[in-house]
């Protein structure tokens, strides 16, 4: 077994709160996100999410638990053969929606990430902040009651980063608990949230 | 100004237009580099098994025609005899014979059909009246329900002592014997040019969809349930199945249909002679399409079958991360 990379940590994400994970490269930001959305179990612990011990949670009901989930990858891990519109479309498509009910959701929400022109281009075309904001669209467009964001901000320019930022609020306010993980300190500022810094595998929270 | 302006606004309308979403792909790319390769290795197994399938029913036809053939009929032969009437003694044998259940009919070969059968040897011109040659009756019977030969013989022997009764047992179980081996010979190659197909086909199916682990992987993260994904991955490789079976199936079945075809229009040409002598006749019949028929099929079933189980156990790969900690493969360093 490799060594620990977090250890000691306690701490609830309520409802509808708004939390920036940061720390220096190699802290565990991503192993935390990653176990925040059950794709890795704790070697020890006790991590709970919707109320459950992920450990106990049967492989068929991941699926189902995940959908009330969104997460933005630090790679995107968009699909190149669909277009900007079917990626961000894919989580509806998969839960069986009709596309004439999600349709016009969908085109807003590009237009709002300012990719109204892009919604029939193929990611290998677009820059990476274009990658980036169709990565974000994708993880909000079910609303999801928890939304993951690994270095949602990483790739855009500040205006676009402050953009973003407003949509992440926004989709807040509307309920959902939002985890940031970043370096971006100017993008911290912006906002008075709680914030959780991991440093050598140890969580030191500021509300 | 007013051109600018006009440009301006065409160029909205032009934006505007490009606003409509393409008609919605499918999930999976319809074609790439490794889905293109499975359909020309599905095409060309197929095309093999099918040529073999083919190959081994020809073979079984035609060994089943040979014993047939020389099954169908008894000889019975009578020996010149000083005093002997050959006439009488021929046609008293013939009924004799054709007195037994299992009996149908019975020739006899009258002094040309000898004289052309002694040809090779003595020559032409030949008079049967001053060579103690014998003679020949040839007796059809019901090959399911042949005569007892032993009574048939026993009866000759008492009322014509210079017949002798040949019903050819001793070249029918020759054949049967080389039938029987060409058969198992045929079905020995049929076997293992299907287990290369299973194998080739399961292993080249794997392999197109190795390419594909992060499409899964990204269904299976947006919250697509793992049947979902089988689904999708298994229409897909049932559509480069079929296309590639039915490709390597119909040259197979073409090919047997060409041969067929021109065997039949150069009858009694020396190529056609060899050709039918080495392989029989190029006929495969509805047995052998439907065989065909069926590979095809099987070789489709096989590979989603194939794509099925592989999906649901990458989706159990890239789950058991979650549930073994000791593998973090595909975790993501920040």
């Amino acid at each position: 077994m490799g060594p620990e990379i977090l250890r000691d940590l306690t701490f609830d994400l309520p409802k509808g709160s708004f939390q920036f994970l940061t720390g220096p490269s190699g802290a565990g930001k991503t192993t935390l996100l990653r176990l925040l959305f059950m794709s890795l179990q704790p070697t020890r612990g006790l991590i709970r999410s919707f109320g459950r011990d992920i450990t106990s949670i049967p492989r068929n009901e991941l699926p189902m638990l995940r959908r009330r989930v969104g997460i933005v990858f630090q790679d995107f891990r968009l699909l190149d053969h669909l277009t900007t519109y079917e990626n961000v479309a894919l989580p509806l498509r998969v839960r069986g929606k009709a596309e004439q009910t999600y349709r016009q959701d969908v085109i807003e929400l590009l237009k709002w990430v300012g990719l109204g022109e892009r919604i029939n281009v193929l990611p290998p075309v677009l820059s990476g902040g274009e990658k980036q904001r169709v990565a974000i669209a994708r993880a909000l467009i079910d609303r999801p009651e928890i939304l993951l964001a690994d270095e949602p901000t990483g790739n855009v320019d500040p205006p676009m980063a402050r953009r973003l930022l407003s949509l992440f609020l926004e989709l807040n306010r509307l309920g959902t608990a939002v985890v940031i993980a970043t370096h971006d300190l100017a993008l911290m500022d912006q906002v008075d949230a709680r914030r959780m810094i991991l440093t050598d595998g140890r969580l030191d929270i500021y509300e | 100004m007013n051109e600018i302006a006009q440009n301006q606004s065409s160029g909205q309308k032009k934006r505007r237009v490009e606003m409509t979403v393409r008609p919605t792909g499918p999930i999976l790319p319809p074609s790439n580099i490794q889905g293109n390769a499975l359909m020309v290795v599905i095409a060309i197994m197929a095309f093999l098994a099918c040529l073999t399938l083919g190959g081994v029913s020809m073979v079984r036809a035609t060994a089943a025609s040979w014993q047939s053939q020389i099954s169908r009929e008894i000889t019975i032969q009578i020996k010149p005899e000083e005093g002997l009437d050959m006439g009488a003694a021929l046609i008293k044998a013939r009924d004799l014979a054709l007195t037994f259940v299992g009996t149908r009919d019975g020739r006899i070969m009258d002094d040309a059909a000898t004289a052309r059968l002694l040809e090779p040897w003595l020559g032409t011109g030949l008079n049967l009246e001053d060579l103690p040659v014998p003679r020949l009756i040839v007796v059809t019977i019901d090959e399911t329900n042949p005569p007892d030969f032993e009574a048939m013989r026993a009866l000759l022997m008492e009322e014509v002592p210079q017949a002798f009764l040949d019903d050819h047992r001793t070249w029918v179980d020759r054949l049967v014997q080389m039938a029987r081996t060409t058969v198992l010979i045929g079905s020995g190659i049929l076997v293992l040019v299907f287990t290369a197909m299973v194998l080739t086909v399961v292993f080249a199916t794997r392999g197109a969809l190795s390419g594909n682990r992060h499409i899964i992987e990204v269904l299976h993260f947006v919250g697509a349930e793992g049947t979902f994904v089988a689904q999708e991955f298994q229409k897909h490789f049932l559509k480069i199945s079929l296309k590639g079976a039915a490709v390597g199936g119909f040259m197979a079945a073409s090919f047997f249909a060409l041969a067929g075809f021109w065997q039949s229009r150069s009858l009694a040409t020396p190529q056609s002679d060899q050709a039918t002598a080495l392989f029989g006749t190029f006929t495969i019949g509805w047995g052998g399409y439907l065989g065909i028929f069926t590979t095809m099929i099987v070789i489709a079933l096989l590979t989603t079958l194939t794509a099925r189980l592989t999906v649901m156990r990458t989706i159990y790969e890239i789950d058991l991360v979650r549930s073994d900690p000791a593998r973090t493969d595909g975790l993501l360093d920040d």
